[in-house]
């Protein structure tokens, strides 16, 4: 069975791009051929930047003949309907078969679809997917109307087996299909012929391409680390940087270069963010000082002078970056040591957050003032924690962090030591924004987590004060990850905070129900994450005390952990059916049955003994409740299993003798009452 | 051609001559104040409508927010840009650009030279194009765009656009690390002038002009008049009564858009617009090249004819 090679070669695709592409033109061909009926072995796919590659194993060499009956209306139907019959199938009248059915005849179309060759579904196939590629964005060029992520030169499409290879022809607006491609764009430009894939891969080699990326990747972090290594130092692992600068190059040579000895005092956060954003460096690191001392480039090009001019280059453009840097750290220190880290931030009076909620500033003194509420619940100090979340903010108006964005806080944090004010308050300066996603790091130190939630809560009642609240897919004040940042702040520090009480300080204007259940929402998925199902959580959700997360997340582990045991389940079906038995009788009676079971009305030892265990359940229940110890309570209501099962075999509830049936329904009402006390059973599924 | 240029004019001189022999027609700078060369009427304009066009020129450039006084090694307020816009973009542009390179004496075998990912867009032009940076040894050297949209036109033919920034790129060459310092011409003429010569003075006068002196108050008015006087030109007929002539005033009226984007850069720079007006006054810059495209595309040089218009 043939294999098939195809190559779309283009001018530089972006890095980012490069792998969804190769992933989509694999997906998007097989699929193709597939659903004509051409099946294969394997399939593998690969990009560079100025190409994307696809090699497919053991192809079918034809696809097999199909013959599809389709079923018409009855020959006696109106003539809309058989010519919509003709029209849907693209037969004529003469060309269908009459069959008798069992009520009178109908119509029935036979379509035969021969077996096609390989090369004609191919060329089909990938005309269609070069047409309909799913670029995140496109471009036309020239004269023509297609489009491609930039210009797209020329395809290669053969057909090889152990007898020899074909061309399968193709055009897409002049771009002919051929077994011809080219090296590297400098060290091997000219064009060369393929027969299949394992002689373009290793022509490919041989013309400076390394046409695997992953192969690439490796390449580079071996040479990188190789040579940190030799120097006595280490490389800063950066999987994406690794992966962008291996789809930057064909042909990657790895160099390493000097920073000048002017700029090794400044924050190693700075040079590794003016390295990488800038100059799309590798850090590389002295272990024993932690100091950034050198960089690596990854070059596309082997020169005659080993890349000595490139390097030169490279270090000219590096001195230029980081002479701003340090230009803008040097700044910011002596207006931090001149006037303090507060007065860096009093421009931020000048700007506006949104302009419903007012400046920066104003935003600052609200959190500051939360902060400080905020504090004896954390275990922070008060005035410490006011004085960090006044403070924490004010890099913003840094000349750094307005040339690195991605540097707020953790300037902070180095403006604050200098400024002399202690570590907690520098730490909350960095640690504050966390945690930013779902697995990011927590913030512990009281401080920390003071003006952490102070800032984030701020943001949600502020934003719920104005109505500003997220819709569908449209979060553009990323609420949801602060309401999320909320619950993880609670959580794990084992905060006891009500949130309805937290809520109405923060901003007395939000709508603080709606916004308790925006928290619900979250703290769902958040859970649903755990594996805690959703159910669980409503049915915990129902009780008194669900503003307070810890509290309530306790329960519904608690809750969880008896739905999975077996008393736990069969406990569910009991209090179902008595609540079911229940609700139909004071349905009927029209009477609410809740108080006054007594045991000298019981018969026999099953309800006897469901008297018995309510009474030892009620009595570790309340207890249990009080002390919050919830998974104590869940095994109280579990062990009512028994008695609950036992009652219902050897009892029927809804007895002749009204006082018994009275007797046994508000029996029964105490199970819906313990049922529905730890958490709301009726809730839960099951 | 990898003997190496003197002098900044020099690097410009074969610029010019390599477009000029790839056919390019080498035009002048434009005769107003623009940030970029992209607002020359010759790009802006010209990469609109279906006619082929190919241009290349210098353009000085004004951006008042980057004065330094002269100071820092590669920030000016006022600095060139060279300029070639061609269309439909030829298949082999990237080639064509790296012969320019050559051109200017930057040898390929020994420089590491790579498109990487920019994605242009000029909110105030509503126009975008896809491309990339391109790099010399990790340096930033020019901008290579497609363009896909101008003035809230598509464009059908695309153009190619590219844009050296010629000050950084001459520095490069010459291995200059101060731009003051970079010999303008022949540093053995008799009379040798260095960029400090003839632009230090002036960077100093501007930068204390754009940043402190400027009238804020005139400029805001300016700004007022320039985007009225665009409209009202553009409100007239297309055929002028006194010749009986179709004579659509796309060029007049755009040299009003170019006026009000450069006051507008101008009280940026006095800093007198607030980050909610920045935005504002953008889509009012905006709004003006879109008027002038669609006045461009109903002139001939823009494709209008009069068989198609019935």
């Amino acid at each position: 069975m043939p294999n098939l090679l195809i190559e779309l070669f283009s001018e530089e695709i972006p890095a980012r791009m490069q792998a969804k592409a190769a992933d989509d033109l694999r997906k998007t061909v097989t699929d193709g051929l597939v659903e004509a009926g051409l099946t294969y072995a394997g399939a593998a796919a690969f990009s560079t930047p100025r190409r994307l590659t696809l090699s497919i194993d053991d192809l079918l060499a034809e696809s097999k003949p199909v013959r599809e009956e389709r079923k018409g209306p009855a020959t006696t139907a109106p003539e809309q309907a058989i010519e919509g019959f003709l029209r849907s199938t693209g037969l004529t009248i003469d060309q269908l078969e009459v069959r008798d059915q069992k009520k009178g005849q109908a119509y029935f179309a036979v379509i035969e679809k021969p077996g096609r060759k390989a090369a004609e579904v191919i060329a089909e196939v990938l005309e269609q997917t070069i047409r309909n590629f799913p670029w995140p964005k496109s471009m036309r060029w020239g004269a023509g109307p297609l489009r491609w992520v930039r210009p797209l030169h020329s395809i290669v499409c053969i057909l090889s087996d152990a007898d020899g290879n074909e061309v399968v022809p193709v055009d897409i607006d002049g771009i002919t299909s051929s077994n011809t491609t080219k090296g590297h764009r400098f060290m091997a430009p000219d064009a060369f012929t393929v027969t299949g894939f394992d002689d373009y891969e290793a022509k490919l080699k041989r013309a400076k391409v390394i046409l695997r990326a992953d192969e690439r990747a490796d390449a580079i972090w071996q040479d990188a680390t190789n040579m940190a290594f030799a120097a006595g130092l280490e490389v800063v692992d950066d999987k994406g940087l690794l992966a962008e600068v291996s789809g930057l190059v064909e042909w990657p040579v790895v160099l390493m270069g000097s920073i000048d000895d002017a700029f090794l005092g400044l924050p190693p956060e700075v040079l590794q963010t003016s390295m990488k954003e800038h100059q799309k460096f590798f850090s590389v690191r002295n272990p024993k000082t932690g100091r950034i001392e050198k960089f690596i480039t990854v070059a596309n090009i082997e020169t005659a002078d080993q890349g000595a001019t490139i390097l030169k280059g490279n270090q000219k453009v590096l001195f230029a970056r980081l002479s701003d840097a340090k230009f803008f750290w040097e700044n910011d220190l002596r207006t931090v040591e001149r006037e303090g880290l507060e007065a860096m931030g009093a421009p931020l009076a000048n700007v506006t957050f949104h302009n419903k909620l007012g400046s920066q500033a104003e935003r600052i003194g609200r959190i500051a003032t939360l902060a400080k509420e905020l504090a004896p619940v954390v275990g922070a100090d008060a005035a410490e924690a006011e004085l960090a979340a006044k403070v924490a903010k004010c890099d913003l108006s840094s000349e750094m962090v307005y040339e690195f964005p991605e540097l707020q806080g953790i300037m902070g944090r180095y403006y604050a030591k200098s400024a002399k004010l202690s570590d907690a308050v520098a730490d909350a300066c960095r640690d504050h924004y966390s945690p930013l996603g779902p697995s990011d790091d927590v913030p512990t130190e009281a401080v920390s987590v003071a003006v952490a939630l102070a800032d984030k809560l701020d943001t949600l009642t502020g934003f719920w004060a104005i109505d500003e609240k997220p819709t569908g897919s449209k979060d553009p004040f990323a609420l949801r990850r602060a309401a999320l940042g909320v619950i993880r702040l609670i959580l794990s520090n084992g905060l006891t905070l009500k949130l309805s009480d937290v809520i109405a300080k923060a901003n007395a204007g939000a709508d603080s129900a709606d916004l308790l259940s925006f928290f619900h929402d979250r703290l769902k998925v958040f859970l649903r994450d755990e594996g805690i199902r959703h159910d669980v959580i409503d049915a915990c959700l129902a009780m008194d005390g669900s503003d307070d997360i810890a509290l309530l997340v306790k329960r519904a582990r608690a809750l969880q952990d008896m739905m999975g045991t077996e008393d736990g389940t069969n406990l569910l079906q009991g209090y179902k059916r008595a609540s079911n038995i229940l609700s139909q009788a004071e349905d009927k009676d029209g009477v609410e049955y809740s108080f006054g079971a007594d045991v000298k009305f019981a018969e026999g030892d099953a309800e006897k003994a469901l008297f018995a265990a309510l009474d030892t359940a009620e009595a570790a229940i309340a207890p249990a409740m009080k002390a919050e110890d919830f998974a104590a309570a869940m095994s109280a209501m579990a062990s009512l299993r028994a008695p609950i099962d036992g009652f219902f075999e050897a009892v029927q509830v809804n007895s002749e003798n009204e006082i018994i049936r009275r007797n046994r329904l508000n029996l029964l009402s105490r199970i819906r009452t313990i049922c529905t006390s730890v958490a709301d059973l009726s809730r839960v599924e099951g | 051609m990898a003997d190496k240029p003197r002098s900044f004019q020099e690097i410009i001189l074969r610029l010019q001559t390599y477009w000029a022999e790839k056919g390019c027609a080498v035009l002048q700078p434009y005769d107003m104040e623009v940030g970029a060369g992209t607002f020359h009427p010759a790009t802006t304009l010209r990469s609109l409508g279906d006619r082929a066009w190919a241009a290349a020129y210098v353009q000085p450039s004004r951006r008042p927010t980057d004065g330094r006084y002269g100071e820092n090694p590669n920030r000016l307020q006022h600095y060139y840009q060279y300029q070639v816009l061609i269309k439909p973009s030829p298949p082999d542009l990237q080639d064509l650009y790296l012969g320019s390179l050559q051109a200017i004496g930057i040898d390929l075998g020994l420089h590491d030279v790579r498109f990487v990912e920019d994605d242009w867009e000029s909110p105030t032009l509503g126009a975008w194009g896809l491309g990339w940076e391109v790099w010399c040894d990790g340096m930033e050297v020019s901008q290579f765009t497609y363009f896909q949209q101008v003035g809230g036109h598509d464009c059908k033919p695309v153009s190619g656009e590219l844009t050296y920034g010629l000050e950084r790129l001459a520095m490069y060459v010459l291995g200059v690390d101060h731009v003051m310092d970079m010999p303008f011409n022949d540093p053995d003429a008799p009379i040798a002038l260095k960029y400090g010569d003839i632009f230090r003075q002036t960077e100093e006068e501007y930068s204390r002009h754009n940043f402190d002196a400027a009238d804020t108050e005139k400029l805001l008015r300016h700004f007022i008049d320039a985007e009225a006087e665009c409209q009202r030109i553009l409100d007239n007929p297309a055929v002028d009564p006194k010749t009986g002539k179709r004579i659509v005033m796309a060029h007049p009226a755009y040299d009003q858009c170019i006026k009000a984007s450069h006051l507008f850069n101008l009280l940026d720079a006095r800093g007198v617009i607030s980050v909610t007006e920045r935005q504002a006054y953008i889509g009012r810059v905006r709004a003006l090249a879109k008027l002038c495209a669609d006045a461009f595309v109903q002139t001939e040089a823009g494709g209008y004819t009069a068989e198609a218009a019935e």
